[in-house]
């Protein structure tokens, strides 16, 4: 009996306020638009039987995600950027993560508390920290005047530059943390054995380090990669209208144009774009969860 | 220790305090317990012996009540406890890992039982100072568990399951995480404190040598199967199995075939070349029997000349000399290729250094120093 | 180990990009101009300006009173979630279960939120504090399940045996053996459910109406405008609090590791 009220709790709180809104969404990307309140047709209506509202869907909708190519646009450039920022990410997390890892024991805490920090700090303000910099008088272009760099100021905020800026800036905690947790499992012996038979130094770090490290950088990848995808606060803020994203072109739909079928046909391609990275990291983490037995 | 009169095992009137009755447990495919009977008498200090997934920890979990038998009937003092939920059972339970909670302290942590029973202040702190006394922990009574040793830590892991005076306390591995010195001090602690509670316990462990000494049965299980159920005395003099007496201490086991020579004895052709052994068995066995002769190696003499009196005599060359302080083994190889191992007990300094590596050797036993086993 | 000189740049590169942005937003607070970008001397004037912005105060209001309910909400619902992941054995439909714990934290925001609000919409529940507590729960409790669990897991469940044994009912073992240990598991996951809710502004956004705009919602469509020295200001409260919080938690684990270490090492001498 207690059983079934600790596992009944928080199972029908998922499902009511997880599960079912799914469906919601799914039947509403499949009704009509309306000029109504809720503006779409046919209406939520249990009373009527699923059958009647079976016969009333289309995929409409749908068709117009493939007709309009604003949509497609907007998926294929959320998938470049996402892929884009992701590279980037690694790119500068890795090195800081290996030098983390290499650091003198006593003051891993404490660069681990430094990375982790940000996390804990609002995602906004960090966000808008980078409109200060980057904007036309900005910090970094008074920086590049200054030094003679540049005559002219530099346009970046506003541009697809910013948003690949903002997304490496607030997600780089997220690669950093994975691949340190795997280079600092790493035995250190085994660079020196590969040293020892002949590797140089760089060699041991190509054939020994990253492969070891290999489940840090996949998890790293996945973390930033997936949640950059749908993102919509960075390609709002730092982002220009030529900025295609497709959280951005979701918000849109449902605030500004107030077409909510097209809004969740938007939410449910997103979801089925995001199926095949998920279970790809989830199939990872597994691996890696085996291999620690 | 022991009297020579306790053995209520072999009084038919004697009720067992704990009678397992063709108990079979099943994990999904696996069966860890095949249609087991068992009887475990009060007072008794009894010992589950056998290899890691033998089924012995899945035996004390069920007294424990922390699994269910699939089939059977498990009886304490004559009532089926089945049904009964491990936190209404007469029975207390001192956990391999130790399983002291962290955030209490050693008093805190013996009182927890007590207090769980609504027993009055005074009587939860009566109780907990005679369980310090007796594991003699008073000093510590106000440390946390990880501000103590291991061995201390064991205590208090005995004396929090002693606490409630249980009828039956189940002892899982109790010594295991402990070093080797310890243990055997550990071991005759906990044998005072046996006979001074008068509780009976059941001690699972894979240690041999534990077992024989702490315990007055012995139960050697293999794959969910009772092997034996005997004395340590008797498991160690007459296994009545190749397995049993291969467990148990060191032994030679030679292969052949049984004929009778005698009343109650036997010849055994095991070689080609080498002569019939003689050996004697109450246990009959018909002529071109196949059978296993155990014998242990201390029971074997070694000698550089041939003894003249011996039931069994072979020679063979030093093969191998394990030289461990009190004794030493002697491997001696046989011409056919067989290795026989003979102790002896050194206790002269420097003795029979005179035998050493490749020396031929004679090797002499009587007909009554092994076991004939059929399987 | 030796650093070399390029972990040596790494390291001060990674870090100076991860908090030189920071730095620069604090200096920018104290700038006397309104300009954000141009340094017209040392002023507090805009905290001053800050403490009379009734809305961004009551906004303010409406976060924490919506991350206190949630978060804690979230917090029992989670320990419960990871209770039975970890301890509930096979039930009825355990891996959508599972599959529900998981799937919150890699969905996108935006589809949670759109996903909520046309639940609420379908439910008729009228968009303010309540809807916006709903779904932060909802989306928090994941992580909290998650943390929690982890814990668990590595938890010596023989603990728990050990106190049936000694006569506690299957709650009684919870309350008085699991939970003290779980307990910093519970607080930490406690402690992101609030930082979650405090720093959501896509759900939020979704879910809520116009009675209750919480801080995010607020400072999202100022920024929208530009860069504002108020916003700094707030910025840096916020960031010292964070600061403030996360150096004295590490400080104390830090105590209590070093302390368990000595007293370990104690154990050992007077054995």
């Amino acid at each position: 009996m207690r059983r079934f009220v600790l596992i009944s709790v928080p199972y029908l709180w998922l499902l009511l306020l997880f599960l079912i809104p799914f469906i919601i969404v799914l039947k509403i990307s499949l009704s009509d638009t309306a000029l109504s309140i809720p503006p779409y047709a046919p209406a939520l209506d249990w009373a009527e039987g699923i059958g009647a509202f079976l016969g009333q869907l289309d995929f409409e909708n749908f068709v117009w995600l493939t007709e309009d190519d604003l949509y497609w646009k907007a998926y294929l450039s959320s998938l470049w950027i996402a892929l884009v920022s992701t590279a980037f990410t690694l790119l500068f997390g890795y090195p800081i993560a290996y030098g983390m890892a290499r650091a003198p024991e006593e003051w891993r805490p404490t660069l681990m508390m430094l990375v982790i920090l940000p996390f804990w700090t609002s995602f906004l303000i960090r966000v808008y920290a980078w409109m200060g910099i980057l904007s036309n008088e900005g910090f970094l272009n008074q920086l590049l005047l200054w030094l003679g760099i540049v005559d002219t100021p530099l346009t970046i905020l506003n541009t697809n530059t910013a948003v690949y800026i903002g997304i490496v800036y607030t997600y780089l905690p997220f690669m950093i943390l994975p691949i340190y947790a795997a280079l600092d499992r790493l035995d250190g012996s085994l660079i020196e054995a590969a040293e020892d038979l002949g590797c140089s130094r760089l060699l041991a770090f190509w054939l020994v380090t990253i492969p070891l490290s290999r489940n840090g950088i996949v998890a790293g990848c996945f973390l930033v990669f997936i949640p950059a995808l749908g993102e919509f606060v960075i390609p709002s803020l730092l982002g220009g209208s030529g900025t295609l994203m497709i959280g951005k072109v979701l918000w849109e739909e449902f605030f500004s144009n107030r077409d909510w079928p097209v809004a969740s046909a938007v939410a449910v391609v997103l979801l089925l774009i995001l199926v095949i990275p998920i279970v790809l990291f989830q199939r990872n983490q597994q691996k890696q969860a085996e291999a620690e037995q | 220790m022991q009297t020579a009169e306790f053995a209520p095992w072999e009084d038919p009137q004697q009720k067992p305090l704990i009678r397992f009755q063709n108990v079979t447990k099943r994990f999904g495919e696996f069966t860890a317990i095949h249609d087991l009977s068992l009887d475990i008498f009060e007072r008794e200090f009894f010992a589950l012996l056998g290899p890691s997934g033998c089924g012995k920890t899945t035996m004390m979990r069920m007294l424990g009540g922390f699994e269910t038998p699939t089939e059977g009937r498990i009886e304490l003092a004559g009532q089926d406890i089945g049904p009964v939920p491990p936190n209404k059972r007469a029975t207390n339970m001192m956990f391999q890992s130790y399983a002291l909670f962290p955030h209490l302290s050693v008093w805190d942590n013996i009182a927890f039982g007590l207090r769980r029973d609504k027993k009055s202040k005074e009587q939860v702190a009566a109780r907990v100072e005679e369980m310090l006394k007796l594991t003699r922990l008073e000093k510590f009574s106000r440390r946390k568990p990880h501000q103590i040793s291991g061995g201390q830590r064991q205590r208090v892991a005995l004396a929090r399951s002693l606490a409630k005076a249980p009828k039956l306390l189940l002892l899982d591995e109790p010594l295991g995480a402990l070093d080797k010195k310890l243990r055997q001090d550990t071991q005759f602690e906990l044998m005072d404190i046996q006979e001074t509670t008068g509780t009976t316990f059941v001690i699972v462990t894979h240690d041999q040598e534990e077992a024989m000494t702490v315990a007055s049965r012995v139960a050697v299980m293999d794959e969910g199967r009772l092997m034996q159920v005997a004395t340590p005395a008797r498991i160690y003099e007459t296994p009545e199995s190749v397995y049993v007496a291969d467990f148990i201490g060191d032994v030679n086991i030679v292969h052949g075939k049984a004929t009778a020579s005698g009343k109650e004895q036997y010849r055994i052709d095991w070689s080609d070349t080498l002569p019939p052994l003689t050996a004697t068995s109450a246990k009959p066995f018909s002529d071109g029997q196949d059978c296993h002769l155990a014998i242990r190696p201390e029971k074997v003499a070694i000698s550089t000349e041939r003894p003249e009196a011996a039931d069994n005599v072979v020679q063979g060359t030093v093969h191998d000399i394990a030289y461990l302080g009190n004794l030493s083994t002697y491997h001696v190889a046989l011409p056919g290729g067989t290795i026989i191992k003979a102790q002896t007990a050194n206790t002269r300094r420097i003795s029979r250094r005179h035998i050493t590596w490749e020396d031929p050797v004679w090797l002499s036993w009587t007909a009554t120093a092994g076991v004939l086993l059929a399987e | 180990m030796r650093l070399s000189w390029f972990n040596v740049v790494s390291l001060t590169l990674g870090f100076a990009f991860l908090y030189i942005p920071m730095v620069i937003l604090v200096i920018f607070s104290f700038n006397e101009s309104k300009l954000v970008t141009v340094w017209a001397g040392f002023s507090t004037k805009w905290y001053g300006e800050l403490v009379q912005n009734e809305a961004f105060l009551n906004a303010a209001w409406v976060t924490v009173k919506v991350a206190v309910f949630s978060s804690t909400l979230a917090t029992v619902l989670g320990t419960m979630a990871a209770y039975v992941l970890i301890r509930g054995g096979r039930f009825l439909g355990r891996t959508l279960f599972s599959g529900m714990i998981y799937a919150p934290l890699v969905m996108p925001e935006v589809i949670t939120g759109l996903s909520l609000l046309l639940l609420f919409i379908g439910l008729g529940l009228d968009r303010g504090v309540l809807t916006v507590v709903l779904a932060h729960t909802t989306f928090s409790m994941c992580y909290v399940s998650v943390v929690v669990s982890s814990r668990l897991a590595t938890f010596d469940r023989s603990l728990e045996e050990a106190a049936l044994d000694l006569g506690c009912s299957p709650m009684e073992a919870f309350r008085l053996v699991t939970l003290p240990i779980i307990a910093p598991a519970v607080i930490s996951g406690w402690l992101l459910a609030f930082t979650l809710s405090l720093d959501d502004l896509v759900i939020a956004s979704f879910t809520t109406g116009p009675s209750a705009t919480t801080l995010p919602i607020k400072i999202f469509s100022a920024v929208r405008l530009g860069v504002s020295p108020e916003i700094n200001a707030l910025s840096t409260i916020m960031i010292a609090i964070v600061t403030v919080g996360v150096i004295t938690a590490s400080l104390i684990s830090k105590r209590s590791l070093v302390r368990q270490k000595k007293d370990e090492q104690q154990a050992i001498r007077t054995q």
